[in-house]
């Protein structure tokens, strides 16, 4: 038994069901929502006719349009680097003294530089480039390979310990759990390390011999007589005082106990030729910019 | 409680506890070793529990009043008390996370408060444990209302409720050690899963055996919501969790779907797990508790049939949305696109439907502030479904797809539409199961809307604005046709919205502590009087309510 009655306030009959005191008006559906309804079907299905829609067993509908993803997204990567041809080819080709005197090109430099190196060099030398520990910084001049364009270049391409082929290699020895120094031994050499860049140290004069010659037995062959270290194989100076890893006591004893062996990844493949020349000019102006 | 079960329906439970904590020591045992023993001992512990609460309480005398003439509100009483422990829970955990983003050293270093495990605790916590919970118990309640029946049983409910809970407990604690299968909301690995199947099935027997027994001649629609919810989760849950175990003492397992297939599974997923998860169910919730609250007879049943069919069928189609510009292929991305775009006017209509029903109650609004959940609720939801219409298309979602656009539009759903009218809903049903005349405090639930309103406004303001700038700089190009910006950037550009986004949802959270206190103080004053039955109320020319044969 249902009662259908008529609400005062619309005017509308109810359908004649209650549910716990709750009922329903009859009211029919607006007829802007019909409206809405056929346009946004409409829409629909001149999309589908225009545009890849619907599946079949092997294929699917094309589409008047003949639209298609990928076409489009070579297409559009084919114009950008059309696009940026003229200048990305006289970086990758031209030597960089060329570069550094043609303000147009230099003008590309800066546009596109920071945000490369924002992408891909940041997340381990920083933002600013000054590194942090175990990542070097790059604007110290202190280069353990080298800052002159040629070995920047080729230190971005093959990366050092990398996968890379050409890959630089380089490793610092760990003296002290390989048994080659003692602890004490280790702490007297740090001293005498300490002492070469005008750190203060706790030790004596005796001290500071003994540790001139377990540096000439153990350390020179890599670090140099002088300790200027050796830009060939990637052993850094030790005078001045640029430390990539820590100059404190603790951070030194680590170092020397257990041994270093940084990595950077090689960017042939993943960056052009263009592109590391970018990078590396920057670089360049960036750490001269700092030094000043 | 249990002293208004029968001394059989006692020993059922019982047995039921057994088994469960035998298959928690079975866990213990042969996962020792892996998170899935730790879980063995946390299904032993509950479940052991659950079994001496029930034998101390095994002889007391049984219930001696007719229990077929009344509801069976006691499910729901605990059910709305484990809602409101998870919306403090969760939402707490939601605060923290997205204090982390902008403050990373709040991680305190430890392995299992970093980002990528709380955070699905704060998304498992808030959409299941929270939300699925108040679906739970409203639906015990609406289904009974509106069947002018009591449920069918006594045992099952308890065993859907408790049983789901048992579930979000060890999602939660599987997370936080390091268990995932990395699907976004289906996190939890296999035993969790078909545990959930398991109860799940209970769950909608119950409510279709419910139904059965109406004295209603028709079903009404919050029911219908609810089945949908019911019914397609299942679905969902079933066919995306399919997985091969790496081994039946470890928590890992391998997908049945790789590649484009998984990714197409996982959003067919996600975007109907957001369709009938976090929209079916709380439409029902809508349903009932809105026209209820106003007073006022439902706007159109015309609409309500339109919009209940076009958005359970359009809904289905519209998960490749999620997936646009990637290696799907297009015309999938097509069909998601304008199937979301169709979507709209049903999801409108609902919306529509329930705003002009409040036609003739707007002093209401005014006036009631539970009411007032209700209704911006509803335009929350209008709002945050036109906005998902307009990101599935293309070229939009090249702009919002990856950024915060997209965390904005999830919460404007889930704070503004699904957290405020369950909070509407708790706040007019909890004086109606323990028989009070109002709330503790009105003034209370004034701030908690307040509160809750500010925080979602703040909050959504603030990912609009960190979205659209992330968007914005990811495809600005220089002269030179290379990017103008690094990711990092564009990161220190979202800071300050980042810091906003946690200001809005601590809003939120106090908001949701003062609504379970208000909640809390509510049940204590009740007093330990015996507590009093609800039953129906005759309703065609007040006929007898004689319920249905068992």
């Amino acid at each position: 038994m249902s009662v259908k009655e008529r609400d005062p306030l619309t005017g509308h009959q109810t359908t004649g069901h209650e549910w716990n005191g709750i009922t329903e008006l009859n009211t029919r559906v607006p007829r802007a929502v019909w409206f809405f309804i056929a346009v946004t079907h409409i829409w629909a299905l001149v999309y589908w006719v225009l545009m890849p829609a619907w599946p079949l067993v092997t294929t699917y509908t094309k589409g008047l349009l003949g639209y298609d993803d990928r076409t489009r997204v070579e297409r559009q990567l084919m114009a950008a680097n059309a696009q940026r041809a003229d200048w990305t080819q006289a970086l990758a080709t031209l030597p960089a003294e060329d570069i550094r005197q043609d303000p147009a090109l230099m003008a590309r430099v800066a546009q596109t530089a920071p945000a490369l190196f924002g992408d891909n060099c940041a997340a381990c030398h920083g933002t600013n480039a000054a590194g942090g520990p175990g990542f070097p910084s790059l604007v110290d001049d202190a280069w353990l390979w080298g800052g002159d364009t040629a070995t920047i270049m080729e230190t971005l391409r093959v990366g050092i310990n990398a996968p890379h082929p050409d890959s630089r290699s380089s490793q610092m020895l760990a003296f002290g759990e390989t048994g080659i120094l003692t602890r004490p031994q280790i702490r007297t050499v740090v001293n005498y390390v300490q002492s070469l860049s005008g750190r203060e140290t706790q030790a004596d004069a005796q001290q500071l011999a003994e540790g001139a010659t377990i540096f000439a037995e153990n350390c020179a062959s890599c670090h140099g007589e002088n300790a200027m270290g050796n830009q060939d194989i990637g052993a850094p100076n030790l005078t001045d005082d640029f430390w990539i890893y820590g100059g404190d006591d603790a951070a030194m004893f680590t170092t020397i106990d257990l041994g270093r062996q940084g990595w950077m990844p090689a960017w042939e493949g993943r960056l052009t030729t263009a592109e590391r020349m970018a990078l590396t000019i920057y670089i360049q102006d960036l750490g001269a910019e700092q030094g000043k | 409680m249990i002293k208004r079960l029968t001394i059989a329906e006692r020993q059922t439970a019982m047995l039921l506890s057994v088994l469960i904590a035998l298959a928690g020591f079975a866990m213990a045992v042969i996962g020792r070793g892996d998170p899935m023993g730790v879980h063995g001992w946390i299904v032993l512990i509950l479940a052991g529990a659950l079994f001496f609460a029930l034998a101390s309480a095994l002889y007391e005398p049984e219930p001696t009043e007719d229990r077929a003439v009344s509801y069976y509100d006691d499910p729901t009483k605990v059910g709305i008390l484990l809602t409101l422990v998870w919306a403090v829970a969760g939402m707490g955990m939601g605060v923290w996370v997205a204090a982390q983003l902008a403050w990373p050293d709040l991680r305190f270093d430890a392995a299992w408060s970093s980002f990528g495990r709380i955070r699905p605790v704060h998304t498992s916590g808030v959409i299941f444990g929270f939300g699925g919970n108040a679906l739970i118990a409203t639906s015990f309640h609406i289904m009974q209302r509106t069947s002018r029946a009591r449920m069918a049983g006594h045992i099952s409910p308890w065993f859907v409720l408790l049983g789901f809970n048992l579930f979000c407990i060890i999602a939660a604690t599987g997370y936080l050690m390091g268990v995932t299968q990395s699907k976004e909301y289906a996190e939890p690995e296999w035993y969790a899963d078909i545990w959930l199947v398991i109860v799940w099935i209970v769950y909608f027997v119950l409510y279709i055996r419910t139904l059965a027994r109406r004295n209603e001649p028709h079903i009404y629609v919050a029911n219908w919501y609810y089945l949908a919810f019911i019914l397609v989760v299942a679905v969902l849950h079933i066919v995306n969790n399919l997985a091969v175990p790496a081994s039946f003492g470890a928590a890992k397992s391998y997908s049945a779907f790789s590649g484009v297939q998984d990714a197409m599974t996982q959003w067919w997923y996600g975007h109907n797990a957001v369709a009938f998860f976090l929209t079916a169910g709380f439409l029902g919730m809508l349903y009932y508790f809105l026209p209820k609250r106003a007073e006022r007879p439902i706007y159109s049943y015309r609409l309500s049939i339109l919009s209940f069919w076009g958005i359970t069928f359009f809904y289905i189609w519209a998960g490749s949305h999620h997936l646009h510009y990637t290696a799907v292929p297009e015309w999938v991305q097509t069909l998601g696109m304008t199937f979301s775009v169709m979507l709209l006017v049903p999801s409108w209509a609902s919306a529509g439907n329930a705003l002009m029903t409040l036609n003739g109650a707007w002093h209401k609004v005014r006036d009631d502030a539970t009411l007032r959940f209700m209704m911006v609720a509803a335009v929350f939801y209008g709002l945050s479904t036109f906005e998902g219409s307009f990101m599935a298309i293309r070229p939009v979602n090249s702009l919002s797809h990856y950024t915060d656009w997209t965390v904005g539009h999830v919460h404007a759903g889930a704070m503004g539409w699904v957290a405020l009218i369950t909070f509407g809903s708790i706040y007019a049903l909890v004086p109606v199961l323990w028989r009070k005349q109002t709330m503790y405090s009105w003034k209370l639930v004034e701030w908690h809307f307040w509160l809750a309103l500010g925080g979602t406004v703040v909050y959504v303001f603030a990912m609009w604005n960190s979205g659209i700038t992330q968007g914005l700089m990811w495809r600005t190009y220089t002269e030179s046709g290379t990017l103008a910006y690094s990711f990092t950037d564009t990161l220190v550009k979202m800071h300050p919205y980042y810091i906003a986004r946690a200001i809005g949802g601590a809003m939120f959270f106090v908001g949701a502590v003062i609504g379970a206190f208000n909640v809390v103080m509510t049940i204590r004053s009740v007093g330990h009087q015996a507590q009093q039955l609800d039953y129906p109320t005759g309703s065609e020319a007040n006929e007898p309510a004689v319920p249905a044969a068992e």
